[in-house]
């Protein structure tokens, strides 16, 4: 008889080794299999689509009874290994001892368990084995709540089988987009839309604060406050090595039980291969490199030379439907250059990575079929100087026509509503179009798109070329930025046709040029987003202006104005000794007056930010928004309280108003006065919205300016109360926060949109002004908040990372 | 030994930066600005832009160039080199991430 051979762990590599070992030197080896499952080997691989239901459990069976009574294997299952003594080269379990001349671990992970209260609760699973697989199942009843913490490829695996099943399922991802090890942001997006559509709701971004139930799982925590219901949580984070018995039997381990080229542990008569081991600092998920490590034992293990080389791995998510290829390193780095494709109207996204004559990367979505192709480019380090230029669209590309940048705009249907104010819908102006309506103003008489706000135009031009072709010449109104080739118009209608709800989302379905945006088009695309999905979008504070991030105005020499709101400009002592004691203790170089009747510190470094901001919140005092695109001031004068010529009581409804406003984000900054009589006392017209107190009530003007032009506002309408201008105020300011392209002042929009529209809007339509001012009330309802006081969190980030300059001088 | 290796700095965790965001390491030669891309790329380079010595730890960051806040000068992470028409170049330092900390070469920084 051979010698004795005992393998831990009836994985997968352990199962394909002992394949190779049986067929090249049979009776070679008298093997013991030990399994901590009671079961043998089968493909874990498989256990998505037995979760779907689109296989059992017996058809992903690698190995039967038969196959290890063939092979003279004695069979362990369901007995523990607890050590491994290897001094007398013996195993000790459960049954008892087993000697051994050569001994495999194959121990495998263990799923990574987030130290979250609530995470042994009845309910809560992790993705691994074939018990898991079947809570998961037994759970999946049509509308039961499933809740996957782990938007990577097992927890969307996972969901998607449970989701299969009939269970209502949130995936709940750390990150900003899902898969990030194997996807870049656009591609993420899209498997999200894709998820999206099998009724899978995705919360990225979303850290697991606790797990909820009393006598099992109930619902998850979020961090952000966010609660999901839940009959069973997921838990696929992540792996890690089982490393335990290796390590209690002194072997070297690092991350996994550490191993040479021919999978020998530090003790020649222990080998280790699979998801458990280490090998020159990597470590295996895949089961490509796991299937090398297990011909490359095998052959060790009779003695021939063998030596491992981990190649490189494609990843594919086995969800049926979902398309996506990944392989090789798509990460941005010196040296290396991206090509991208995109072709928004058939949800594709196609990125390759080059470095010198090399393609090194590549990640596909929605169109694998080249996957394969691309990935045997990587492998061979082919050159690929002379196919560089048709590289992207694959092996059987000769010559064809650019991307087309009407893509978009052709994949609509014709039910796409192109012009919101007057409703109109792509198909009516493709019939116009195809009636003769040749010209924007045929168009504009006969379908009444375009005819309104204006604002659709280009999206009604990019129409008509398609329905016209080479014979329409559209007006030039020049692109948002060097990134792409639509307007600000079109991109702000498209986010609301099409709901894209991200960063990611808008460039890829309108086609961005470039991977991250620039410095123009990121600040004014997180302005649209959060403007028109105040309840679904998340800020990104990244793509924000230095100044919106740090909530302060940044100066010349790098230090920070920092300005308290008064509120229409009214304060107190109290207020104001805080402001002299903040200024006193931060040794603040200028106190100054502003044009906005409230007083600004200058010159304060940005480390010092969260403490001052600390100070003045103390004493009552909220950020005054001095360095936002929103509300900035309410400038008053002292009105019929104490003036003898007022009016009204301008003082009041200027802090009314400011109240009502403030913290609102809007394309460009926001001034407003109230004066308390015609005299005009607080200059309300020059400013964005003005307000005149006469004895009948209140004249709403709008669209002054005092800067770069400067101009006389106009009057919106008169009203007789109080409540009636606030409505009126804030129904004109969202109009000006949906319809307006970013830095665009009030003035400026109202030139392109004309007076009499806006008036049409707020003033004639009183349904529709009510409809504007709830939109504005919602958005406040997330974005009213003060940023100074929700800063202590941020108070870190604003210090320096180290400091050098003391230590390093020595 | 090499001698490079013994002077990488640890400066931090990675998680400590926010991606396409930037936090400062003062030195005995002014601030250096540690950026970390969306792809968790990192790049060290002098916190002062070489037009009005605007900090560019405040810039936005997108692909692998960070945009100067002052002017809008926009510079290539990889080599400090401004970019576009106009011409300038910050000073750069080798920075790489080894489990998840953020290491400087302090020889590099000590010098100047």
């Amino acid at each position: 008889m051979g010698q004795k051979l005992v393998v831990i762990g009836a994985g997968m590599a352990s199962g394909r080794m002992l394949e190779h070992l049986f067929d090249t030197a049979p009776g070679a080896y008298e093997v013991t299999l030990f399994n901590g499952e009671p079961r043998g080997n089968y493909n874990r691989l498989m256990l998505s689509p037995v979760l779907s239901g689109e296989k059992t459990y017996a058809e992903i069976v690698t190995h039967d009874d038969a196959w290890y009574g063939a092979h003279g294997v004695t069979c362990r299952f369901g007995d523990h290994v607890t050590k491994i003594d290897r001094d007398r080269k013996v195993v000790i379990s459960k049954s008892g001892e087993t000697p051994y001349d050569k001994l495999v671990i194959a121990t495998g992970s263990a799923p990574f368990i987030i130290p979250v209260a609530g995470k042994d609760l009845p309910g809560v699973v992790t993705y691994r084995d074939l018990e898991d697989t079947n809570a998961m199942i037994a759970a999946s009843q049509p509308g039961a709540k499933a809740v996957v913490i782990g938007g990577g490829l097992l927890g969307l695996e996972a969901a998607a089988g449970m989701a299969a099943r009939g269970a209502e399922v949130t995936v709940i991802h750390l990150m900003g987009h899902l898969m990030e090890r194997q996807l870049d942001p656009a591609a993420g997006y899209l498997l999200q839309k894709d998820l999206e559509r099998r009724g899978i709701k995705v919360h990225c971004k979303g850290a697991t604060k606790a797990i909820l139930g009393k006598d099992r799982v109930e619902a998850v925590l979020l961090e952000d406050g966010t609660v999901y219901p839940a009959d069973l949580v997921c838990m696929a984070v992540g792996i890690r090595p089982e490393t335990r018995l290796a390590t209690d039997a002194h072997l070297e381990v690092a991350r996994g039980v550490v191993v040479n080229d021919q999978m020998q542990t530090s003790d020649p008569a222990i080998y280790a291969l699979g998801e458990c081991v280490e090998h020159n600092k990597q470590l295996f998920g895949l089961v490509a490199p796991l299937y090398d490590q297990a011909k490359v034992l095998a052959q060790t293990l009779i003695g021939q030379g063998a030596a491992f080389q981990p190649v490189q791995t494609a990843t594919k998510l086995k969800v049926t439907g979902v398309d996506l290829f990944s392989a090789g390193d798509f990460a941005e780095a010196p040296g290396r250059e991206d090509i991208v494709f995109r072709d928004p109207g058939r949800g594709i996204y196609k990125r390759l990575i080059i470095e010198g004559e090399k393609l090194i990367g590549a990640v596909m979505y929605g169109d694998t079929a080249d996957g394969a192709w691309f990935f045997s480019q990587i492998k061979d380090s082919t050159d690929i100087t002379d196919l560089r230029e048709t590289l992207i669209f694959g092996p059987g590309f000769a010559g064809g026509p650019k991307a087309d940048p009407l893509a978009a705009v052709a994949a609509l249907p014709p039910e796409a509503e192109i012009c919101g104010c007057n409703g109109v819908c792509k198909g009516k102006i493709v019939q116009a179009i195809e009636g003769g309506a040749t010209t924007l103003d045929l168009v504009r008489s006969q379908t009444k798109a375009s005819s309104s706000c204006g604002t659709c135009t280009g999206l009604v031009e990019q129409v008509m070329a398609l329905t016209l072709g080479d014979g329409f010449a559209a007006n030039a109104n020049p692109p948002m930025c060097k990134c792409t080739d639509h307007t600000h118009e079109d991109v702000r209608r498209m986010i609301k046709t099409l709901g894209l709800k991200s960063i990611p989302a808008v460039m890829q379905e309108l086609g961005w040029k470039t991977v991250g945006g620039c410095a123009s088009c990121r600040p004014a695309l997180n302005y649209y987003l959060l403007s028109d999905w105040p309840l679904d979008y998340v800020d990104d504070r990244q793509s924000r202006f230095v100044n919106e991030r740090n909530h302060a105005n940044i100066q010349k020499d790098g230090t920070y104005s920092v300005v308290p709101r008064m509120w229409g400009g009214v304060t107190t002592p109290a207020e104001l000794r805080a402001i002299a004691d903040a200024a006193d203790k931060y040794a603040v170089p200028m106190v100054k007056v502003t044009g906005g009747q409230r007083i600004d510190l200058l010159g304060v470094k940005k480390e010092d930010l969260p403490a001052i901001w600390a100070d003045l919140n103390d004493a009552g005092m909220v950020s005054g928004h001095a360095y936002s695109k929103g509300l900035r001031t309410v400038k008053t004068c002292v009105g019929s309280e104490f003036c003898r010529f007022g009016t009204q009581d301008s003082t009041g409804l200027g802090i009314k108003l400011e109240k009502l406003l403030w913290g609102s984000w809007t394309p460009a900054k926001v001034k407003l006065g109230v004066s308390g009589c015609p005299r005009n006392c607080a200059e309300a017209t020059c400013k964005d919205v003005g307000v005149i107190c006469v004895d009948s009530g209140y004249q709403i003007s709008v669209a002054g300016a005092a800067g770069m032009d400067v101009r006389e506002t106009e009057l919106l309408c008169q009203v007789a109360t109080e409540d009636e201008a606030m409505e009126v105020i804030a129904a004109f300011v969202q109009l000006y926060r949906e319809n307006s392209r970013y830095l665009h002042r009030i003035y400026k929009w109202v030139a392109k949109v004309g007076l009499d529209w806006c008036k049409a809007q707020v003033v004639e339509d009183t349904v529709n002004r009510r409809a504007l001012y709830d939109r504005f009330m919602l958005s406040q309802s997330v974005y009213q908040k003060d940023p100074w006081a929700e800063e202590p969190k941020l108070r870190a980030d604003f210090a320096p990372m180290m400091d050098l300059s003391r230590e390093a001088a020595e | 030994m090499n001698m490079i290796s013994e002077n990488w700095l640890d400066i931090g965790a990675l998680e400590d930066i926010p991606r396409q965001g930037a936090r400062v390491v003062k030195t005995p030669r002014g601030c250096v600005a540690v950026f970390r891309a969306a792809d968790d790329h990192v790049f060290a380079l002098d916190d002062r832009c070489p037009h009005k010595g605007g900090p560019l730890s405040e810039g936005i960051v997108h692909g692998h160039s960070v945009t100067c806040p002052l002017h809008n000068w926009v510079f290539d992470m990889n080599s400090g080199q401004a970019q576009g028409a106009d011409s300038g170049q910050v000073g750069t330092y080798p920075v790489r991430v080894s489990k998840g900390r953020i290491l400087i070469d302090g020889a590099e920084l000590a010098r100047g």
